[in-house]
Formats: C-alpha cells, sequence, structure tokens
C-alpha cells in the first residue's frame, strides 16, 4: 500500500515537472528571441538609423520613412476603429438588448475575429485601394487595419461595459435620468479606462501587422514621409520585412535594428495600458 | 402649473428625440461590422467567378502542379494546400501539448503569486508581432537546425513551423486555462479528498471537465496555424509542391498570396484572380474550423 503511494505521489512529482517545462519551454524562446534581436541590432541602432531613409547600402539604412509612416498609419486606424468600435459595442449592450439584429451582429463580430489578417488585405485592396479610389495611401492602410481591429475593440469594450455594477445604472434612473444621460453621465465613464486599455492592446496588434498592409501595397522602399491621409507611405514591419527577406547578412542585422524600435513602440503601448488600467482603478477605489 | 408640466413633456420630447437619434448612429456603426462580412464574401465569391472562368473548379481543387505564371500555366492548387497543412501540421505538434501542458500547470500547479507573474510574459509572447517570429525563424532556428540537420534547406517547413509553433503557444494555453478555471473548485476538493493526487486531479477531473473547451482551443489554434501569413511568407520558401518531407521548402496558401502581391502582376489577368481563389479556399477553412470550434463547445459544453 505504502509503495503505491509512492508510487503516485512520484508521477505527481514527474507530472508537475513536465508542465512547468511546457511553461519554461516558451518563456525560454521568448528570453532566445530578444537576445537573438538585441545581439544582431543593437550595433545597428543610433540616431542616424532612426533620421535616415532606407538605402541600397546597409551601412545607411534608416528607418525613419517607415516609423513616421507607422505613425501616420496608426493614427488614421485609432480615429476610424475607435468610434466605430466603441460605438457598436455600447449598441450591442445598451440598445440592443436580446433583438435579432443584435443577435447577428454578435454572432458576426466572433466570425470576424478568426479571419486571417490577410483576408481583410483583400478586402481592403478591392474596397478602399480599388473602389474607392484611396489608391496606395494612407487612407487605405488605415481603413483596412481599422476593420481588421474592429472586432477586438468591440468584444473588449463589450466586456467593459458589461463589468459596470447594474446598482449605479438604475441609481442613475431612479434619479430621473434618461437612459441616454445615464450612459453619459454614468456608464462610460466608469467604463472608460478598461475600454482604453483593451483598444489600447487592440492598437498594438495593428502596428504590428504586415500581411494586409503588402496586400493594401505599402511599399518597402519608401525615400519620403508622407505628407497627407492620401500619400504613400511604408510602415515598420513592411521595412523589416524587406529588409528580412535580402539574401545579405548586413540586412539582416538592418532588420534586427528595425525590430528592436517596432518592440519598444509595442512595449510602451503595452506599459501605458497598464499604467491606465492602475491609475483609474486607484481612482474607482 | 399647467405651463411648467407641458415645458417638462417638451423637454421629454427633446430627451426622446435624441436617444433616437443616439441609437440610429449607434446601430449605423454595428452595421460596418456586417458590412465587412457581407463584403469578404462577396468579394472573394465575385473575384473568383473571373477566376473559374478560365480555370475549371476541378481543375483547380485537383491539379498536383501550381505554376500560374509560367508557361505552361498550370492552376492545380494542392501543392498549396500541401504546403499549408503540412506547415500546420509540425506546428500544432508543438504547440498543443506545450500549451495544454503550460495551462495544466498555470491553472492546477502554480501558485497564484506565480501565476500573476508568468500570464503577462506569455501575453508577451501571443503579442510578438508574426514578421518578428518570420525573422527569428530564418536567422535564428534555421541555422540552429542545420548544424544538427545538414540536409536542411535555408527555406524550409520545420524552422517555420517551430516559430509558428511557439507563437500560438500562448493561445492554446489562454484558451485551455479559461475552460479548467470553469470547472468548479469543489470538484477539484473532492477529488482531492478522496485521496486524488494533484495529477490525477488534472487529467481525471479537471481535463475530461473542460474538455469541450480544450479541443475547440486546439481547433482554433489549427485555423490560426493556417491563416498565418508572415512567417511562412519568410521562412518557408517559394516553391510549391506536394511533399511530406519537412526539411524542404514548400509554399503556403498565404505565402503565395504575398509573393504574388509583391510583383507586379497586372490587374484582370488570370494570375491575379489565383489570389482570390486561393484567398476563397483560404477563408473557407479557417470558417469552417472557427464554426466547428462553435460547435463543439456548444455541443459538449458541461454545466456546472
Amino acid at each position: 500500500m505504502n509503495s503505491y503511494i509512492q508510487k503516485k505521489k512520484r508521477v505527481d512529482a514527474l507530472f508537475k515537472y513536465i508542465v512547468m517545462f511546457c511553461v519554461a519551454f516558451g518563456i525560454l524562446m521568448l528570453v532566445l528571441l530578444l537576445l537573438q534581436i538585441f545581439s544582431q541590432g543593437l550595433q545597428k541602432l543610433n540616431w542616424s538609423f532612426l533620421t535616415s531613409f532606407p538605402s541600397r547600402m546597409a551601412s545607411k539604412a534608416g528607418i525613419k520613412s517607415a516609423l513616421v509612416g507607422s505613425v501616420w498609419l496608426i493614427s488614421t486606424t485609432i480615429i476610424i476603429a475607435l468610434p466605430i468600435g466603441v460605438g457598436t459595442a455600447i449598441y450591442l449592450e445598451e440598445f440592443g438588448g436580446k433583438g435579432k439584429m443584435a443577435h447577428w451582429i454578435q454572432v458576426n463580430i466572433s466570425n470576424l475575429a478568426g479571419v486571417p489578417s490577410i483576408v481583410y488585405g483583400m478586402l481592403g485592396l478591392a474596397v478602399f485601394v480599388r473602389g474607392a479610389g484611396f489608391g496606395r495611401s494612407v487612407l487605405a492602410g488605415g481603413f483596412t487595419l481599422a476593420l481588421l481591429i474592429l472586432p477586438v475593440i468591440v468584444v473588449t469594450s463589450q466586456e467593459a461595459l458589461k463589468s459596470v455594477p447594474k446598482s449605479l445604472y438604475q441609481g442613475s434612473l431612479a434619479l430621473g435620468l434618461t437612459r441616454l444621460q445615464t450612459l453619459k453621465g454614468v456608464v462610460i465613464p466608469y467604463a472608460m479606462p478598461s475600454i482604453l486599455t483593451g483598444s489600447i492592446l487592440a492598437i498594438s496588434r495593428a502596428l504590428g501587422e504586415a500581411a494586409p498592409l503588402i496586400m493594401v501595397g505599402a511599399v518597402g522602399y519608401v525615400a519620403f514621409t508622407p505628407e497627407s491621409i492620401m500619400d504613400q507611405y511604408t510602415a515598420l514591419p513592411i521595412q523589416i520585412f524587406n529588409w528580412t527577406s535580402r539574401p545579405q547578412k548586413e540586412f539582416q542585422e538592418v532588420a534586427a535594428a528595425g525590430i528592436i524600435v517596432l518592440m519598444t513602440l509595442l512595449l510602451s503601448f503595452n506599459g501605458l495600458a497598464i499604467f491606465l488600467r492602475n491609475k483609474f482603478q486607484q481612482r474607482a477605489e | 402649473m399647467k405651463v411648467k408640466q407641458q415645458q417638462k413633456t417638451k423637454r421629454d420630447k427633446q430627451l426622446e428625440v435624441s436617444e433616437k437619434v443616439v441609437k440610429g448612429i449607434l446601430l449605423l456603426f454595428s452595421t460596418v461590422t456586417i458590412l465587412t462580412t457581407v463584403g469578404i464574401v462577396t468579394l472573394l465569391l465575385l473575384e473568383s467567378y473571373n477566376f473559374f472562368k478560365h480555370v475549371s473548379i476541378i481543375e483547380f481543387l485537383t491539379g498536383k502542379t501550381w505554376a500560374p505564371v509560367l508557361k505552361p500555366e498550370h492552376f492545380g492548387v494542392l501543392p498549396l494546400v500541401n504546403g499549408t497543412l503540412l506547415i500546420a501540421f509540425f506546428a500544432c505538434l508543438i504547440a498543443i501539448p506545450i500549451g495544454l501542458g503550460a495551462a495544466i500547470y498555470m491553472s492546477e500547479y502554480a501558485h497564484k503569486k506565480v501565476r500573476a507573474v508568468l500570464k503577462p510574459i506569455l501575453e508577451i509572447l501571443a503579442g510578438v508581432p508574426s514578421i518578428v517570429y518570420g525573422y527569428f525563424a530564418l536567422t535564428a532556428i534555421s541555422p540552429i537546425l542545420r548544424v544538427l540537420l545538414p540536409d536542411l534547406e535555408v527555406f524550409n517547413v520545420l524552422s517555420a513551423s517551430i516559430a509558428l509553433g511557439i507563437m500560438i503557444i500562448p493561445m492554446v494555453a489562454s484558451l485551455s486555462e479559461d475552460a479548467m478555471n470553469a470547472v468548479p473548485d469543489a470538484m477539484r476538493k473532492g477529488a482531492l479528498a478522496l485521496g486524488s493526487t494533484t495529477f490525477e486531479v488534472s487529467t481525471k477531473v479537471v481535463v475530461p471537465g473542460a474538455l469541450s473547451g480544450i479541443i475547440a482551443s486546439f481547433v482554433l489554434a489549427i485555423s490560426r496555424a493556417i491563416g498565418e501569413t508572415m512567417i511562412v511568407a519568410i521562412a518557408a520558401g517559394a516553391t510549391p509542391k506536394i511533399t511530406l518531407n519537412p526539411l524542404t521548402s514548400v509554399q503556403t496558401m498565404t505565402g503565395y498570396m504575398v509573393s504574388i502581391s509583391m510583383g507586379d502582376i497586372p490587374h484582370g489577368s488570370t494570375a491575379y484572380y489565383t489570389v482570390f481563389a486561393v484567398g476563397l479556399l483560404l477563408f473557407l477553412m479557417t470558417f469552417a474550423l472557427n464554426i466547428f470550434a462553435r460547435f463543439i463547445v456548444k455541443r459538449f459544453r458541461r454545466e456546472y
């Protein structure tokens, strides 16, 4: 009997190490990935890399046009996606009820979340680049990325609105406020921090996305920065893809330097999201 | 008194109107997501129709050679499907067991404080853009593997699969963990009280109890692997062929779509329409898997 229990305990201990290894494997790979990128790219990363345009010579290549292009692109994406996404969430949570329309929109959104990003690129190519005549512009790219992250913004905003206590809502109604006033004055301010946090994470996904942008014609070799929303552009992931696909080893180091810039931006976005969440949580308490 | 009441109703009416207006605007916003779906489906069907005017569906689905821009042209999509499924298979071979193991550790073994540290780290792993994994596959995984396997080509299935597998581990882990968290604690404590070890609780109570959610997470991982683009575009190569050998280069459906978009293909040519035919097939495959995952959760979910 004793040996049976001991055997059981040994199996348990072994299993614990196996599942621990699974988590450790993921973390180890993250560390390896960061090590590889920093060891390759850090030497190339300096002020002239950030302020130069791309070049045929790896030693002179810089990331300025991609960095500025990404800022243009992401700003456009935010302006389009945020109101539509949050608006959809408010409709579904506050006005849609259990209606058929709301149900269909909901099912549709969860389906859209599973559509590969490159398919959004094809939609963008046909509708915005060709159909609307935006060409290979910042605007076409921004619309495409906005559609891509819309489902994420809707779902996280819905979660945020759901977490608003019913008592607040009912209290406000009982004081004689209309539904709209309650929404504007009570529900949305309460849910805003979570909505922002979720939206920032969605936007950081758009920042790293390359496949749809290739379809809507962001080009890898642009030696100027966009001056209006209708200009051509390149973006960080596109520029990195361009450098990575070149055979010379020096360009791969340049690509690594570009990845460091991209990852720094992404991590600061994540940091901002966490900071906002903590700050507003304290205030709410 | 009477006058006051009238004013009030006026204000009420104003509020009612503005509520209706706002509701209308919000409804308009919601239709954007519907229009997106309608747009995707219509576009893929219309442009594919143009393709199938030139190439029969039978030839497309059963042809074993894919050479859309070379003469003589061949439009058999099977090599691309083969490449996609081969890479997805090896990626899931890595992501599914490791993701499930990580989920079991986080949900059953890890202390609360440890979990609070591990979860954000896995979230970072999930947030790394796929282009970065592609770079990692080409410049780190492939060279290391070539030391071990001298036969390995520069662009190959294995490196792309490993990078893709690493990328979807967090997805499997977090979806499976969510499913395991839904199993009530009373069941764990009951099993422990009967003398079970945590291993037995995990494998005989928690995993069976959360099975529908776990399987759904696997299916979604496969769907994600099929639709992933940048890793395969960078690391898997561009030679469409039918093979089961992970040491050689292939081309996937998404990889083809990227490579054709980078080149100068004239608008309206048959080669141009291939992108939409391949895109339609890709959309249908991922869509079917996503529906299947939802069906599993709905049909086999246990309510506690």
